[in-house]
Formats: structure tokens, sequence, C-alpha cells
């Protein structure tokens, strides 16, 4: 009894005071509510309030962006920026397209919190063009985009099946072979780059028999490659179909393009010339530090990776062949958001930035080779050079790759069904299971990974 | 306050409880009904305003937990695909019953148990080895307290990569270390129980300061007098530790097994960045892929937002039957122990 009437004569003193704290109590709470329900509202306005006016009545165009695009670091913001005074440009940077294209999708289909423009990574393009093209402006329409400026097959894996082309290329990775001139001689193999290319041309058995030459007399503790998927990566990019047909099946067990570059990486991994890594794990860098293989696959950016990975003593051993059927490996697109506040604006600036002189450009700074081939004439180019290379014209070598490069229809799960091949496939056989083994592995991984 | 003392105990004849009575005579009727009013505030003051004051965990729970939760369940029950999230077709059940001859699912599972157990057991009782040492008076104890609680406060991914490194095939220390004992290299990352014992290795290393902290401080609060008493009775040490120590640690034991199984079951850092590769697969093999990885790969590597809800509420259900077997379990101990 007394603990309950305590309160109450408390209450009965100063009811007034009492009734402001509850009214306090509950403004609080609905306050709290509110705050927190504005909070999640807010959240998707302000994302795609990215692209705004700014007081100096410029418009300000945001570019959303993942690893090392470096149009920034070439100065091609500021140079546009000067042709046209009225422009601002803003670039957001996530490092690795893992963390960046599952926000992208995550944002694409909630259609906010997007930039002015936003870039996709070829791994991606086509599940971007197959699910999300309704979301972005088809740039084939844009002043001044020319289809005959870039590579047909670059052109075609931005675009829809319907014709809307959703981004514009940039960067491509035309395959070549770098191999370290030390190691084949010191193998009996001959280093000169014509000769290396004729070894294997139009072959990839051919390339592989190399490699059992290799092998014969390597240099202790070397193989002749780098990893397994690197190889069954290479012999794929240059197939007509790999694991989808024309009209957008999935058809990789059936492809006997697929099995057969999965039986002869699996070979090459049992006669030993394979180095049992997975690309670009740290176990892998240190095998470049270390001199362990001989040859890799190799697009323009891998000479850069090669080169922050290797020791200075490195530098100018390597050489660069032709790949014995041309392949891509790697590419970015630039893409606008029609809800963009300045997709106009926007539109622009990608045909600018994607624009032969620009990719020239870029490639001088970055290393990024050009998708339009107009850039293939231009100095910085032709006359291209890199510190592991020494003199070996790699822009020429990498152009006439570029050029002979399939048009292979791209499908939206490639990623999965690549990852599955390598990672949970032909590595198997390096860590001596059998290639049935393996194959059996990778297409049970990935076919319950595909599955709805 | 005390003039108003009389209003407490309410004439018989007005009936009804302490708060709603209506004063006698002697105060006029406004004030009667003022006072009724006040009253009835007080009542609705009493009865709402604890609500009110629990609200925004509630809320807070609603939004962040129970909608999820559900939302989760709504999910998969659909085909639903993460490029597009509002796209759902009605499979009902079908997410569930795959998961019956899904292998991947029950690897996992099998997975999560062992890892889980190759990481609590040795854990808890390296923790209760390092608390029982530390209980003794020893010069510098802070400094010791406080580097077994460093582990804890180092974030997964920090610890997870340089554990990669450690357990490199070729360059790791630790198969460098293991070579002057004439061990060859060890695959830590493909091969099924090295692999499992790497990641366990890593929960082992960030939790078992943790516990041991725990323990200690359930260890301090053991009276004196008992370890006196059975000294008296002659028990040695280890007979005082098995007797006094233990019996009096069980509640706290019991929170730290609760505590790590739910910690094992959810188990996604440490795996995820043990993984060679990119994606989530838990090893090439999946040789260490947790549930949490699975459904982790399954909803946003391979974007079947439906069948990952699937995953995420089958977890839910298995959780509930382990918490149900250590409800269990805790009711015997408990019995048992107050029979003692």
């Amino acid at each position: 009894m007394r603990a309950r009437t305590l309160p109450h004569l408390r209450l009965r003193g100063n009811g007034r005071s009492s009734a402001a704290r509850r009214a306090l109590a509950v403004a609080a709470v609905v306050s709290m509510g509110t705050g927190l329900l504005a909070g999640c509202a807010d959240d998707g306005d302000s994302g795609s309030d990215g692209s705004s006016g700014d007081s100096a009545g410029k418009t300000t165009i945001t570019l959303g962006l993942f690893g090392t695009q470096g149009f920034k670091e070439a100065g091609l913001y500021a140079e546009y920026e000067k042709l046209n005074p009225d422009i601002k440009i803003a670039e957001t940077v996530v490092e690795r397209n893992e963390n960046y294209y599952p926000a992208l999708v995550n944002r694409l289909t909630s259609n906010s919190g997007l930039q002015d423009i936003q870039a996709v990574e070829v791994g991606n393009i086509a599940e971007v063009a197959t699910t999300q093209a309704d979301k972005l402006m088809d740039l084939s329409k844009v002043e001044g985009v020319d289809k005959g400026d870039w590579l047909d097959w670059k052109w075609q894996q931005a675009t829809t099946r319907d014709g809307a082309t959703i981004g514009l290329g940039t960067d491509i990775g035309p395959m070549a072979i770098c191999y370290r001139k030390d190691l084949f001689e010191q193998a009996g193999l001959p280093t000169d780059r014509e000769e290396v290319g004729k070894l294997w041309a139009g072959s990839w058995d051919k390339f592989v028999e190399t490699g059992q030459k290799y092998q014969e007399k390597a240099p202790d503790g070397t193989t002749f490659l780098d990893s397994p998927g690197g190889l069954i990566l290479a012999i794929l990019s240059g197939e007509k179909e790999k694991f989808y047909d024309a009209a957008g099946e999935v058809v990789y067990k059936d492809n006997p393009a697929v099995k057969n570059a999965f039986d002869l990486t699996a070979q090459a991994a049992e006669d030993g010339l394979i180095g049992n890594q997975t690309q670009f794990q740290p176990a892998w860098d240190q095998t470049i530090a270390n001199n362990k293989f001989a040859a890799v696959a190799c697009p323009p950016w891998m000479l850069g990776y090669i080169k922050g990975k290797s020791q200075p003593d490195a530098a100018g051993k390597w050489d660069v062949a032709a790949a014995p059927k041309p392949g891509n490996w790697g590419g970015t697109f630039l893409s606008v958001p029609k809800s963009g506040k300045n997709a106009e604006e926007a539109a622009k600036l990608v045909a600018w930035l994607t624009a032969p002189e620009q990719q020239a450009k870029l490639f001088a700074k970055q290393g990024s080779f050009p998708s339009a081939p107009g850039a293939y004439e231009l100095p910085q180019v032709t006359g291209a050079k890199n510190e592991m290379t020494g003199d070996a014209p790699i822009g020429e070598i990498f152009a006439k790759a570029a050029e002979g490069v399939p048009n292979q229809p791209i499908g939206p799960k490639d990623q999965i069904i690549q990852q599955g091949l390598t990672d949970n496939g032909v590595i198997l056989v390096t860590q001596g299971k059998s290639p049935k083994e393996a194959w059996e592995t990778a297409t049970k991984t990935i076919d319950n990974n595909l599955d709805q | 306050m005390s003039t108003r003392h009389d209003t407490a105990a309410p004439p018989v004849k007005e009936g009804g409880a302490a708060p709603g009575h209506r004063p006698s005579g002697t105060v006029s009727d406004e004030a009667a009904k003022k006072r009724a009013r006040l009253s009835r505030r007080w009542q609705r003051d009493m009865r709402w305003s604890p609500y009110a004051f629990v609200s925004p965990f509630f809320l807070l729970f609603a939004a962040f937990g129970l909608f999820p939760l559900i939302y989760t369940g709504w999910a998969s029950l659909h085909q639903v695909e993460l490029t597009a999230p509002t796209d759902m077709s009605w499979v009902g059940l079908r997410n569930y019953t795959r998961i019956f001859d899904d292998d991947f699912f029950w690897n996992a599972a099998r997975n999560t148990l062992t890892i889980g157990v190759i990481s609590t057991v040795p854990q808890l009782l390296m923790a209760m080895g390092l608390a029982h040492l530390l209980n003794y008076k020893l010069r510098g104890s802070m400094f010791y307290r406080v580097a077994m609680l460093a582990p804890y406060a180092t974030s997964i991914a920090a610890a997870s990569l340089v554990f990669v490194l450690l357990f490199g095939r070729d360059y790791g220390m630790i198969n460098w270390a293991l070579g002057f004992v004439g061990i060859d290299n060890i695959d830590w990352q493909n091969d099924h129980w090295a692999s499992q014992f790497a990641v366990s290795t890593i929960v082992i290393w960030r939790w078992t300061g943790y516990n041991a902290l725990i323990y200690l401080a359930a260890m301090q609060a053991i009276p004196q007098d008992l370890y006196e008493s059975a000294a008296l009775d002659g028990a040695n040490r280890w007979q005082q530790f098995l007797h006094v120590t233990l019996p009096s640690l069980r509640p706290t034991i019991l929170f730290t097994v609760v505590v790590s199984t739910i910690g094992a079951s959810q188990l996604f850092g440490e795996p995820l960045l043990f993984d060679a590769n990119k994606g989530a697969s838990g090893g090439s093999q999946h040789q260490f892929q947790t549930l949490g990885l699975y459904l982790y790969e399954q909803g946003w590597v391979n974007q079947h937002l439906g069948r990952a809800s699937a995953i995420a509420w089958t977890m839910f259900l298995i959780l509930i039957v382990i918490g149900l077997v250590n409800y269990v379990i805790s009711r015997r101990l408990r019995a048992s122990s107050s029979s003692d």
C-alpha cells in the first residue's frame, strides 16, 4: 500500500509539472521515431543530390568510379573544365569493383544515390545491360558519338538486345603473352618476340607444347606459367563463344570450346607446367617478386601490375609476344543514369572522355589501353614503351591484338561461371585432384550458383 | 502534501480503488472534478508512460530487427534476384525444400559445427587456464589483463589478413617454423582439416582473452574462506581448483558456452577473409565455408535473395534448436548444482 500511495502523493503535489514531463517524454519518443523515419527517407534523397549547381552557377557533374581509372590523374577533368567554364567535375572512387558493383546495383534498382556518371566493369556490363537498361541513357543517340569510333566488339558489349548502348567504352585489355627473356634463354627457347610468337601462333595446344619444352630444361623452381586460372581465362577470351551463345542462353557445359580449354589447362597443370597459385593473391604476387614463372597471359594493365610486384632488377627482362589467339581481358564503360539532374551534360562529358584523343592521353599516363582504334595511330600509342619490357613496341603489339579480338557474346553471369571454372575447377588439378574430379566440382558449384 | 493524506484511504461507502474515489463533502464540486481529472491523468500516466519510456528500443527493434526478419521470411517464399528486388515471383516453400538436398548447405552446416567445436573447446579451456594463472598475485597483472584483451579489440579484418599471411603455404611463417621440425609445407588454405584449424586459430586468438577475463572476474568473486577450509581439509591446489573453483564458476561457464556457441554459429568474417578467392565459396572445395558465408554467397555474390532468405531462416530455426538444447542442459546443471 505504501509503495502505491507514495507516487500518488507526489503527483497530487505537482500534477502540472508531471504533465509537462509526460508531454516531454512523449515528444521525445515521437521526435525520435519520426527522426528515425526521416533519417531513412533522407538517405535516399541526399544521395541523389550528388549533382547540383553551386553558388557560382556552375553545373557540377559527379562521377562514380572504381579502381584507378585515371581521368583525374591524366588531367582530363581540368582540361574539360577549361573548355567548358560552366562545368565542374567531381569524382568518388571506390577502390575495388567487388565493393563498388553491389552498391551500384542497389542504387540502380532503387534509382537513388546515383552519380551523374557511373563506371561499369566489363564483367558486369552484360548484367547491367540486361537488367538495368531502362535506368540508363542510350548513349548512341548523344551528339558526337559515332559507333565507328569504337572497336565493334567493345561497342556490342554495352548494347542491349533492343539496340540501346548504355555505356561507352574507355579502356580494353587486348591480350598478349608476357615472357621472361632470361628464363626462356636458360631453357633453350628463342627470346626474340617474333620467333616466340611463331612457336605457338594460332594454337593453344602449341602453347602448351612450348611449355613442355620449357619445363624439360627449366631453371630450378620455376614453372612455364603462373596459374591455371590465367591460362583457362586466356584461352576462353579468344573463342567465338564461351559461356553464353548469341541468343543469350547459358551454354558453358555444352560448349566444346569451354571443355577443351578446361582439359588443356588441366593437362598442363598435371604436367607441372603451371604454378599452383590463384591470381592476385599475396602468394601469387610473391611468385612475381621471386621470378617463379616464365610466361603469363598479359593485357596491357598486367604490365603495370607486374611492375608493382617485381624486384627492381626484373626491369627490362620481360618481353611481349602475340598470344596464340587474340582475346580480351578487362575493360571499363561509362554509363549515365537517366535520373541524374545533369544527364545531358554528363552524356556530353562521357562522349568527350571516351573520344580517341582522350583515350590516347589516358593510355600515355595510366596504361589503360584505348578501345577506340582511332587512338592507335596517335603517337602516345605507337611510341609507347614499358619499363618492364624494355624497347618492345607494346602499343603496336596490343593494338594488333585488339583488332583481332572476336565479337564474343558476354552474359550476366560470366563472372560466376568463370570463377567456378578457375577457383573451384582447374586450381584443384594443381592440388592433386584429377581433371574429371575438378570438372565435376566446378560444374556442380556453378550450377548451384546459377540456380535461382 | 501531508494534508491530503486522507485521500489515500477512501471511505468504504464510496467503494472503488484508491485513485478513483470522490472526496467527501468538505471539498467543493469543482475541486472534486479537478481532482478526478488529475486522478484519471495519473492513471493514464501510470499505465502508459512506461510503454513510452521503453518504446525507443522497440521502435528501433521493429524497424531494424522485426521488419527485416519478417520481410526476409516473406522473401524466402519467392524467387527474387538482387538485380530486381521488387520483382518477386511466388515459389512457396521451394527455397526450403531444396535446402534438404543442397549439398553445399549441409557441407556449410558441417563446417560450421566442426569449426565451432575446434575453436570453442580449446578457447574456453585455455581461457580457464589463463584466468587461473592471472588469479595468482603477479607483478604487472594489469599489463597481462590488458594484453589479453588486445586481440579482442583488433578488427576481424586486420587479424584475418595477418593470419592469412602467417598461414601462407609457400612463404608463410608458420610453415617456415614447422620446416625446422621436419614437417613439410602444409597447404593451410586448401587442405580440409588444416584450413578449418587455421580459421579456428583466428577465432581462438581473438576470443580467448575475452573469456579469460570473464572467468577471472568470476574467480575473484569466490570467497577466500572456501579455499581456506578446503586447504584445512587437506585439498591440494588441483583439488581446490576442481572442487571449489569449477563449481563456483558454473553459471559463468554456461554463459561463455552460450555466447561462444552463438558466435560460432554466426562465424563469417574470418572464413570470408581467409578465402584465397574473391568470392565467398570458402575455399576451392568449400572446405571452410560456414553457413554465414554460404548465405552471403547466395545473396550477394550469386544475387539470389530468395534462396539467401530461406537459408537465413533455416539458420534461425537451427539456432532456436541449439538454444533449447542449451536451456535444457543449463536447467539440468542448475538442478544438479543446487543438490550439491
